[in-house]
């Protein structure tokens, strides 16, 4: 097959884009937590994280927290604009440290949970959610 | 003042003293994320509730920093635990400094 | 890309999509009260058998949403309704509350509306809405699609949850009713597509990632996920007319009140559901 020079270039040209939008684009999923823990180690054991696989609308995304214990917990989108979503912090009179809520998925990413702990320790968990773009863009 | 913010809060109207309740909360807000652009394509200034806070009787349960990644008219639910019977306060910050608030009582059963 | 290539790979791709059947199954219940979202077609519909509530299409959490009046967000709209229920606006200085008790008056009526009056004309509930405002509040009429007119359509349906859609399609609806079939399953636009082309052809498909579902309207006005609000019919009719880049006719017009009395009586037999959650 072949390819006039406008078509060879304009192929390694989206090529080229193609491998360097996502790596800017999107923050990396364990760099998004050492923001948070300040560089600590975050245990997978403490935090549950519930999202849907596939979102039906990348508008309106329900959500749900809960880490036993924690003195805060804090939601990042990984693939949006900015990263935070939300930071909930528990008081004495919380009977349980957990929240569900609804947010805002600009595209396909991880959705993070980053709790911090009484004792200063941090647990973590991640989902990718799949957002798609429904219909005939109606 | 962000025109048409209604808040709304599910709490029950009685509990056992000790007890864990569910509380659901919900303000209408447009939540406006300064990213959308208008016709003439300048940018809409972001105009969002950013935090939200539930106490009762004085006592903090929950203190939330909220972001413009929080949809549309925010919806948070959580738990809470009742010692005796008292007042929920439960108030909205919207980045236009105008503050909502709602109270709801509960009694011990 | 040339637009006649367009519609052939949309059905392309849909058709190599299975048909997805999740949440048929599932039994729509709202504080206790159990809805119809499946039952046999309405005997006018030639080509289908079994008729669907729009909640079916949806994937399980929008589906939950719709579950409970706290969950649902549209209900902030329900409330924002309730108040102005009860404002004295325009120059005789009335609110609805004055003549109309509550809203609870208009139990039914949603669930046969479209209808004709006595004048022979098809009327609709927003233009019930605006003459009263208009005439016996000395009020300004509402937009067909605002948010007070959207709120209010949403408080009124509501009071007739649960009834069984019943719009008459005999005798002087008749002629409105043939007039709305004739849209229908009328190609326009840019795509050259008709209603019947997605809604009555191709609904339980994926149409890239959306569900398609038979375009019922009897959980209107529905919140919309993607726009976060209360959304009319004709607001809906005009958005997809739009979609298939067709000029749209106006909202309010004898069209758009003709094609409403024909897809809500290709729902008759399915329960209101107003105000829905739709994506």
């Amino acid at each position: 097959m072949k390819f006039t020079r406008r078509e060879t270039l304009a192929v390694s040209g989206a090529a080229l884009v193609a491998t360097v939008l996502p790596l800017k684009l999107l923050a990396s999923t364990p760099d998004l937590i050492s923001g948070i823990t300040g560089g600590a180690e975050a245990s997978g054991d403490g935090i549950n994280l519930t999202a849907p696989e596939i979102a039906e609308n990348g508008n309106t995304v329900p959500i749900s927290v809960d880490a036993p214990g924690a003195v805060a917990i804090t939601v990042l989108a990984a693939g949006n604009p900015t990263p935070g979503v939300a930071k909930f912090n528990f008081g004495s009179g919380s009977g349980a440290q957990s929240c569900s809520t609804r947010i805002r998925l600009a595209g396909t990413q991880d959705v993070i949970a980053v709790a911090e702990m009484a004792d200063g320790s941090f647990s973590a968990a991640h989902q990718t959610v799949k957002v798609t773009i429904g219909g005939c863009g109606g | 003042m962000a025109k048409g913010v209604k808040p709304r809060v599910k709490v029950p109207k009685t509990a056992a003293a000790g007890e864990t309740i569910t509380i659901k909360t919900l303000i209408s807000h447009k939540m406006e994320t300064g990213r959308r652009k208008d016709g003439d394509g300048n940018v809409i200034p972001r105009s969002i509730i950013n935090r939200f806070t539930c106490a009762f009787n004085g006592n903090s349960i929950v203190d939330v920093n909220m972001e413009p990644a929080i949809s549309v008219n925010p919806y948070f639910q959580f738990e809470a635990t009742v010692p005796e019977a008292g007042e929920f306060t439960f108030t909205w910050y919207d980045d236009d400094g105008s503050v909502y608030e709602k109270k709801k009582s509960i009694k011990i059963a | 890309m040339k637009i006649t290539s367009l519609l052939p790979l949309a059905f392309s791709i849909a058709a190599v999509a299975s048909v997805v059947t999740a949440g048929e199954d599932s039994t729509l219940s709202v504080e206790g009260e159990v809805f119809v979202t499946k039952i046999a077609a309405p005997a006018h519909l030639e080509n289908v058998d079994e008729i669907f509530s729009g909640w079916t299409y949806r994937r399980d959490e929008t589906q939950a949403l719709q579950m409970d009046d706290f969950e649902n967000p549209s209900f902030v709209f329900i409330d924002q309704a309730l108040d102005q229920f009860e404002t004295v606006e325009g120059s005789a200085g009335k609110a609805c509350s004055s003549c109309h008790e509550s809203a609870e008056a208009f139990s039914g009526l949603r669930a046969s509306m479209p209808r004709v009056n006595s004048a022979g004309e098809l009327e609709t509930i927003p233009e019930l809405i605006n003459n009263c405002r208009t005439e016996r509040m000395g009020a300004e009429k509402w937009k067909w699609s605002g948010g007070q007119m959207s709120a209010m359509l949403g408080l009124i349906g509501l009071q007739s949850r649960g009834m069984a859609l019943n719009v008459a399609i005999d005798g002087p609806a008749a002629s409105f009713w043939e007039k709305g079939k004739e849209l229908y399953y009328q190609r326009v636009g840019q795509l050259d597509m008709a209603c019947s082309s997605c809604h009555e052809d191709n609904y339980g498909n994926m149409i890239r990632a959306d569900h398609l579902s038979q375009g019922q309207i009897n959980g209107f006005p529905t919140y919309r996920l993607k726009n976060a609000k209360l959304n009319t019919i004709h607001g809906r009719f005009k958005g997809c007319m739009k979609n298939i880049r067709a000029t749209p006719f106006k909202e309010g017009s004898d069209e758009f009140k003709a094609l409403e009395l024909y897809v809500a009586s290709r729902a008759n037999g399915l329960s209101v559901e107003t105000p829905s959650v739709r994506n």
